[in-house]
């Protein structure tokens, strides 16, 4: 089913319009998914994200879509714009180059409901890693010093600690596409980021967590996850990094 | 895949479209990975053929000595090649080596593990597998 509606005589003053499709689905309601057509008119800073709230605000309230800081920072709004995982935040109508833009829930989530998915896995693979440093003292126990680091060892983790946990990674991970039991390239990322980090002392039990059959051995270095972080993380480098140290290229 | 699950499946997987010259390396890996399997099993069939005798065996080489086959062949050592020369970078690069070191990303945030060697290692293995090819289908049609 497809509605064609346009917001074009409430935006005078813009140039260009394309057009929106966003993909709906109601997993309680619906058998598979439909695209509903929207005209929307655009300027040059325009994100996708504004587009869609504008369809929300003059035609279809009922468009469920998950945000929050509009400023790719939170990582809510992750979704596929034109095939592509992105955050719609951070994607401008205009860099698109394209007049008709296409948005559909982030691929290897479960469709919580037309453009929202859950994260809950991601969460929980995120959380299997243990992403907190590991040690037998602390900082408070301790009545020596803080845990100093030189400006080199903050470079071995920094870029993986900029991951904000949207997802775009593993949507655009071949392997996610279709192995569920995949720990994924964003757990991987941040077990390297843990492992790299000087202050860590719990590399041996990380690094037997990621040693199965669907832990690390199941990347295959297609580099998609690092081409689509919105944050510079890289994943595919920590992966590699981190797999380097399993196969014993590092200590 | 179902709704539910919402994966974007072995279509997904293999769509190299959307993600650069590196998609399109893994999947042709794969592609050749799978190529190379069945060429081995016809490999095991055609060679257990000399149990049948030397009529047998002539009969089966005559079979193989035609056009279609000679292509499939030039075409089994492109994949020989690409699958070797593209192996040897994802090798390096699962352990670590030639994905570059960890910085602290400036925008527009290229990825440094998708760097100048590793594309050059790609387009290295596609252009030494058509010139095998080249080659091969040279010395299988050539008089």
């Amino acid at each position: 089913m497809a509605q064609v509606s346009s917001v074009a005589d409430k935006q005078t003053t813009s140039s260009k319009s394309i057009t929106l499709r966003i993909s709906r689905y109601n997993p309680e309601y619906d058998d598979a998914s439909r695209f509903m057509e929207f005209n929307v008119s655009y300027e040059k800073w325009t994100t996708v994200l504004e587009a869609i709230l504008e369809v929300k605000q003059y035609f279809d309230h009922s468009v469920a879509v998950r945000y929050s800081c509009r400023q790719a920072t939170c990582g809510s709004c992750g979704m596929m714009i034109n095939g592509k995982p992105r955050l719609a935040c951070f994607t401008k109508i205009s860099e698109l180059d394209s007049n008709v833009v296409t948005v559909e829930p982030m691929s290897n989530f479960p469709i919580i409901r037309d453009l929202a998915v859950k994260f809950e896995r991601l969460f929980d693979t995120h959380h299997k890693i243990k992403p907190y440093l590991i040690r037998d003292d602390t900082e408070i126990e301790s009545d020596e010093k803080e845990f100093l680091q030189s400006p080199e060892e903050v470079e071995q983790y920094i870029q993986f600690a900029n991951c904000i946990k949207c997802g775009l990674c593993n949507a655009a991970c071949p392997t996610m596409a279709t192995d569920s039991s995949f720990v994924g390239p964003q757990a991987l990322a941040q077990a390297y980021r843990y492992v790299a980090d000087s202050r860590d002392k719990g590399k041996d039990s990380r690094l037997k967590m990621i040693d199965e059959s669907h832990g690390i051995w199941r990347c295959h270095f297609a580099g998609s996850c690092s081409q689509v972080c919105p944050k510079g993380v890289d994943p595919a480098m920590g992966i590699q990094l981190l797999r380097g140290y399993l196969l014993g290229f590092r200590s | 895949m179902t709704q539910d699950e919402n994966k974007e499946g072995v279509g997904g997987m293999i769509n190299p479209r959307r993600y650069g010259i590196e998609r399109v390396a893994y999947w042709l890996m794969r592609l050749s990975g799978l190529g190379l399997l069945a060429y081995f099993i016809g490999h095991i069939y055609e060679t257990s053929n000399i149990l049948r005798g030397q009529v047998g065996w002539t009969e089966l080489l005559e079979m193989t000595s035609t056009p279609f086959f000679h292509i499939i062949l030039s075409i089994v050592i492109a994949m020989c090649v690409f699958h070797t020369v593209n192996g040897i970078r994802v090798m390096l690069g699962h352990g670590g080596i030639g994905v570059g070191k960890p910085s602290r990303p400036d925008y527009p945030y290229d990825p440094a593990s998708q760097n100048y060697r590793h594309k050059i290692g790609i387009y290295s293995a596609i252009v030494l597998a058509a010139v095998a090819m080249m080659y091969g289908l040279a010395v299988l049609f050539g008089e």
